[in-house]
Order: structure tokens, then sequence, then C-alpha cells
């Protein structure tokens, strides 16, 4: 319950960051990549702060001693740097170019009910359930 | 022509970088998107996977009803974009074994070299895409 009341806050405070920070904007998001043409670098931003705040909490709650050793990490589904990783990546990258959209701000997209981001979500659904199936 | 936000995109990373902080700290779950909804599409319906989902939710609630501008489909794209696009997207990040968020905010925040990678994978082919996009159809918008 604990744990769950802890996700949903989170969950929230993600999709305010991304609202806040114009990653709900796909025309924004296509702007950032846009470096050959109408540049605008501003989504720069949002990883930077991202990971700096991260970084720095997890110095500063070590520091404190309230964070021992390593936290618990969800298992890698596979090991090192190999041709899944980078062949997925580069697949996603392309949709993500198209679109504007990488999951997060899909799934918080929702709430506009409007049919590109519909679509959108319901082949983002369609696409990982292949994959798992193709997998078994 | 995008308007250069950077105090406002910096501000809504903090709250990111606290969401995936908060949520490492507390329950050791990785904050990725792909991997939170992959794997309750995969049959891994846990609670706090579908609590995380829901807050997604109504944090777009409260976005939507503070400012509609900041949260709306905002390119022209055609129906068959759009599904060859979600499909990408959808089995990409599965393949890949995460997003931006998964591997592009926690993976590297903790350092991962495996992340690392990925996002400078998924960002070149992204710019690649949209300046191919321009050079074949002229606009991007």
């Amino acid at each position: 319950m604990r744990r769950s009341l802890i996700a949903f806050a989170c969950g929230l405070l993600f999709a305010l960051g991304l609202g806040l920070s114009g990653m709900t904007l796909p025309s924004k998001v296509v702007a950032f990549l846009d470096v050959f043409g109408d540049w605008d670098p501003s989504l720069a931003f949002v990883m930077a702060g991202a990971i700096g705040v991260h970084v720095a909490a997890m110095r500063l709650l070590r520091g404190m001693g309230l964070v021992r050793g390593v936290q618990p990490q969800p298992p890698a589904t596979t090991a090192g740097i190999d041709r899944s990783l980078v062949v997925g990546a580069a697949v996603f990258g392309v949709g993500w170019g198209l679109v504007g959209y990488c999951p997060g701000p899909a799934v918080v997209g929702l709430v506009t009910l409007e049919a590109p981001v519909l679509i959108v979500v319901a082949a983002i659904v369609v696409g990982m359930v292949v994959f798992h199936r193709r997998r078994g | 022509m995008s308007e250069f936000t950077p105090m406002a995109s910096l501000l809504g990373g903090v709250l990111i970088g606290l969401s995936t902080v908060i949520l490492r700290v507390f329950t050791g779950k990785t904050a990725g998107i792909s991997g939170i909804v992959g794997a309750t599409l995969r049959g891994a319906v846990e609670r706090w996977r579908l609590a995380f989902i829901g807050g997604m939710v109504v944090g777009g609630l409260v976005v939507l009803a503070s400012s509609s501008a900041a949260i709306a489909f905002s390119l022209d794209r055609s129906w068959p974009t759009l599904v060859v696009a979600g499909l990408l997207i959808g089995y990409g990040t599965q393949l890949g074994g995460g997003c931006t968020s998964g591997h592009g905010v926690c993976g590297i925040s903790r350092g991962s070299g495996r992340s690392l990678v990925a996002t400078c994978v998924f960002m070149a082919t992204a710019m690649l895409t949209v300046a191919a996009m321009r050079l074949l159809g002229g606009g991007v918008a």
C-alpha cells in the first residue's frame, strides 16, 4: 500500500515535470530534435535538470547515511552493450523523431483525448505486445 | 518556430529528477515508462506500476486544467505515420530495454554504460529522422 502511494505520487510528479518542461508538446520535441533546422535547445535542460537532481540527491542521501550501499536495481534483461540494445534504441529513436512522443508524454497526452494521441498510444501498445509475443 | 524556454524546461526536469530518485530510494524501482507499461502488458501486473501510471494520468489532467496550450498533439501527421511511429516506439523500447526515462534519466544517473549508449543512439536516430523529414518533405511541423 505504502509503495503504491509513493508510486502514485511519483507518477503525478513525473507528469507535472513533463508538462512544465514542454515534453508534452510534440512540436517542441521535434524542434529540439531539429538540429539542422529551427533548433530549440530547451529540452536539453530537461535532461540536465533531471539527471542533476537525481545524482545530487543520491550523493546527499548516501552522504547522510540514509541510503546504504547500492540500491536494489531490477535485473537487466540483457547484460552488457549488445545488438538488442543498439537496434532497439535506434528503432525507438526513429519513432520518436516521427511524432515527437516518447512513451511518458504519450501516456500523459492521453488525457487530451485527441485522435492522433490515441492512435500513437494504441500503436505503441501493439508494438510492445508484438515484441513480448514473439519473445514468448 | 518553437520558443526557447530554458527555465521552465529546467524546472520540469527537476520535478522529473525528484520523481525518479524518490521512486528509486523508497521502492528500489526504476521510473522507466516503457518498462512500467511494457511489463504490465506482458502480464506482470503489479500494484505499484498501475499506481504510477494512474499518477501520470492524474498529473496529465492537472496540466490540462492549468494550461491546455501545454499539452496538445501540436503536429500535423498522417494517420499511417502515427501508426508506424507508435509501432516503432513500442517495439524499439522493449527490444532496447528502455526509453528516455529509463535509459536517459534513471540509467545515466546511476552511471550505466548501457543506458548512455542507448541514449546516444536514440537521440542520434531521432535527430536524423527529423533531418530526413526536412530533406524529403520540406517541413517538420
